[in-house]
């Protein structure tokens, strides 16, 4: 039987009255790196934050870790790290301090030794008497992992951690990640980037504060049955202004070189294509759908 | 993690104690500000106001009476002008044009030649009584001496006193106040205003930097967050006391009849109700401008309805009734009560437990009204 990290079911929260969260369920097996996508006012923050114990459900329950989340809320904040989007450690404090202090709420035994590691873990080491203030953003946010990691939390809750972090840096703080997940440590990492998403073993996509997707990577890009062809050639950039709105036609959208035309209805779009693309030079190829198609076309989708 | 940890507290003091030192704009108007404020109160309150105008009404020109306003006018309080008719002299005396009428009556040479021993009157304006009770004292210092050369000799080596007498009558305001002090009354006032504040924008500065939701997601109690988050500020408001008792008793020579460390254990209380509403504050405003703005609003009655500008005997009941619950009120008796009257324990009791019991209400609005999650 599948062990759940993550098992909750139908919560809900409401801020005066706007919707935030509604009937979300969830389940995240233990080990696994969950993606959390979804655009911006979708409901990610909350949800985290009620996983964590940070807000109280209006509605719904379940278990983090096997603890209830609302009776248990303590207990869980002893072993879930939460990071939050927004940097929110001690700028006048320097790298080392502000672990130091996480290390020191937690009671950690033998502390001197857990900050020092994990300042050599996380590459810190060279920063550590630096003020976190002075930190650029991509130090930033490894700092602020490394605090959340300190305590070993099996639980990783992480909102997005590389919002506005440059490509290298991103990329290893992926690294960090994997490593982390790769020791047992399941993660929920929400994120608007594609290539993050296609890192995680499972994707939740969530819309409205409801969950609209969730499954592999795989299962995503499958279930969401898009159609997708590459059109190349000349004259493609005067064509795409024409395809979008045509029957059958979601998004036309120039990569490049090729004119990315997307919909659900094979037949419609052929027969779009075949009155709008008529330009010899054109050529038109049925290609496999990715997962940024899938995204584009369920933030297009009005929200149940 | 239910209970209290001494260490999470220790933490939660340690990273204030490191924050608090960092920002050297605040220590610096910690320690800049209580000077200011002292400086400015204590001279702009407590002068001993000199060259005060004085009106001279005279129904004799005669030695005696050149005398006596030379005398006056060599004390430094007085700058004597005269006044032709009484009605002119009080009309000036009214309107506040002088403070001070001084009577010479016609016949006052012969009266004194003669040995009858005649009163002088002299009309003070006392609205204000510190401002004319120093100079209340140096005419009554006069009497004996003013005269001396000029009287007959017969009357120079008697011995039964002063050969006249200068009434001062206080005009306005009979009753005037004579203990009072204002810089006892200023070391709470000034303790009050920077503790008050400043930890009134601790729990903000935190909500608004983000800091709150970490510290929030991690295992810290109410109690470790309000104790590690005040001790620092009381570090800070003993530097304060100290600087501020220093510069009172070395320049202000204010005297100290009692025991300072009595007065420094009960400004610890102090203290401590300050930063507990402070930090009840904290919690409530949502951002620092709500915080300052609440401080504010506590701080402005406390000073009126203390004692410290106002005599506390002279408000209503309901006003009175107010300022007991302000612990500035108490600290203000207090202080004045040991600094000048020497009063010990026994005799302040009755103003430390009004004290301690808005200390420990105040610390359990604070923690009733901390927020363990985000709601």
């Amino acid at each position: 039987m599948t062990r759940y990290a993550i098992d909750v079911h139908g919560l809900a929260k409401r801020f005066g009255d706007r919707q935030v969260v509604s009937g979300l369920d969830l389940r995240v097996p233990e080990g696994e790196i969950c993606g959390f996508l979804g655009g911006n006012g979708s409901g990610k923050t909350t949800t985290i934050r009620m996983l964590c114990g940070l807000l109280t459900p209006d509605a719904g329950g379940g278990t983090c870790l096997g603890l209830d989340v609302i009776k248990q809320s303590a207990e869980i904040r002893l072993q879930v790290g939460y990071m939050t989007q927004r940097f929110s450690f001690y700028g006048e404090l320097t790298v080392k301090e502000n672990l130091d202090f996480v290390a020191r709420l937690y009671q950690l035994p033998n502390r001197g030794k857990v900050v020092a590691d994990m300042l050599e873990r996380m590459g810190l080491a060279d920063r550590a008497d630096q003020f976190a203030r002075n930190l650029s953003g991509g130090w930033k946010q490894r700092m602020a992992l490394a605090a959340c990691v300190l305590h070993r939390p099996k639980l990783l809750l992480l909102d997005e951690p590389t919002a506005g972090v440059d490509a290298k840096a991103r990329r290893e703080f992926w690294d960090l990640i994997n490593d982390m997940a790769a020791e047992g440590m399941t993660v929920l990492v929400s994120t608007h980037y594609m290539d993050e998403a296609e890192r995680c073993k499972r994707i939740v996509y969530l819309s409205g504060g409801r969950l609209i997707v969730q499954g592999t990577a795989e299962d995503v890009v499958r279930d969401a049955a898009l159609v997708v062809f590459d059109l190349t050639g000349e004259g493609i950039d005067k064509v795409s202004k024409r395809l979008r709105g045509a029957p059958g036609i979601e998004s036309a959208t120039i990569f490049g070189r090729a004119l990315r035309v997307v919909g659900l209805d094979r037949d419609a779009m052929r027969a779009s294509l075949a009155t709008i693309a008529t330009d010899p030079g054109i050529v038109t190829e049925e290609v496999p759908a990715r997962l940024d198609d899938v995204f584009i076309h369920l933030l297009q989708e009005p929200t149940a | 993690m239910s209970g209290f940890s001494f260490n999470r507290f220790l933490a939660v003091l340690h990273k204030e104690t490191l924050e608090m030192r960092r920002d050297k704009a605040t220590i610096g108007l910690t320690v800049m500000l209580p000077l200011i404020q002292l400086f400015l109160f204590g001279y702009a309150l407590n002068a001993n106001p000199r060259h005060l105008p004085t009106g001279v009404l005279t129904g004799e020109e005669s030695r005696y009476s050149r005398d006596l306003e030379a005398a006056l006018h060599n004390t430094g309080y007085f700058d004597l002008r005269r006044f032709a008719s009484e009605a002119e002299a009080d009309t000036a005396l009214a309107r506040g044009d002088v403070l001070f009428v001084l009577n010479i009556p016609a016949g006052f040479t012969r009266d004194v030649d003669n040995g009858r021993k005649p009163a002088i009157l002299m009309d003070a304006d006392a609205t204000d009584p510190t401002a004319i009770a120093q100079a209340s004292a140096a005419v009554n210092a006069l009497n004996a001496t003013v005269l001396q050369r000029d009287l007959p000799v017969p009357l120079q080596n008697q011995t039964g006193g002063a050969p006249f007498q200068i009434i001062v009558h206080s005009r306005y305001n009979p009753e005037a106040i004579t203990a009072i002090n204002v810089v006892p009354g200023l070391i709470g006032v000034i303790v009050s205003f920077s503790t008050l504040v400043i930890t009134a924008l601790t729990m903000t500065r935190e909500r608004e930097a983000g800091t709150m939701e970490n510290l929030l997601s991690m295992p810290v109690r109410p109690l470790e967050v309000m104790f590690g988050k005040i001790m620092p500020y009381v570090g800070l408001g003993y530097v304060q006391v100290f600087l501020i008792l220093a510069v009172s008793v070395a320049v202000f020579g204010v005297p100290v009849h009692g025991s300072i460390a009595l007065l420094l254990a009960v400004l610890g209380l102090f203290i401590a109700c300050n930063l507990a509403l402070g930090f009840t504050f904290s919690t409530i405003a949502r951002t620092q401008m709500q915080a300052q703005q609440l401080a504010q609003f506590a701080l402005l009655p406390s000073m009126m309805l203390s004692g410290f500008i106002y005599p506390f005997a002279g408000m209503p009941l309901w006003a009175r009734a107010i300022g007991e619950a302000l612990p500035l009120t108490h600290i203000i008796r207090i202080a004045r009560g040991i600094l000048l009257k020497g009063n010990g324990f026994a005799e302040i009791a009755g103003d430390v437990w009004p004290m301690a019991v808005f200390a420990v209400a105040a610390t359990g609005v604070a923690v009733w009204s901390y927020r363990e999650t985000l709601d």
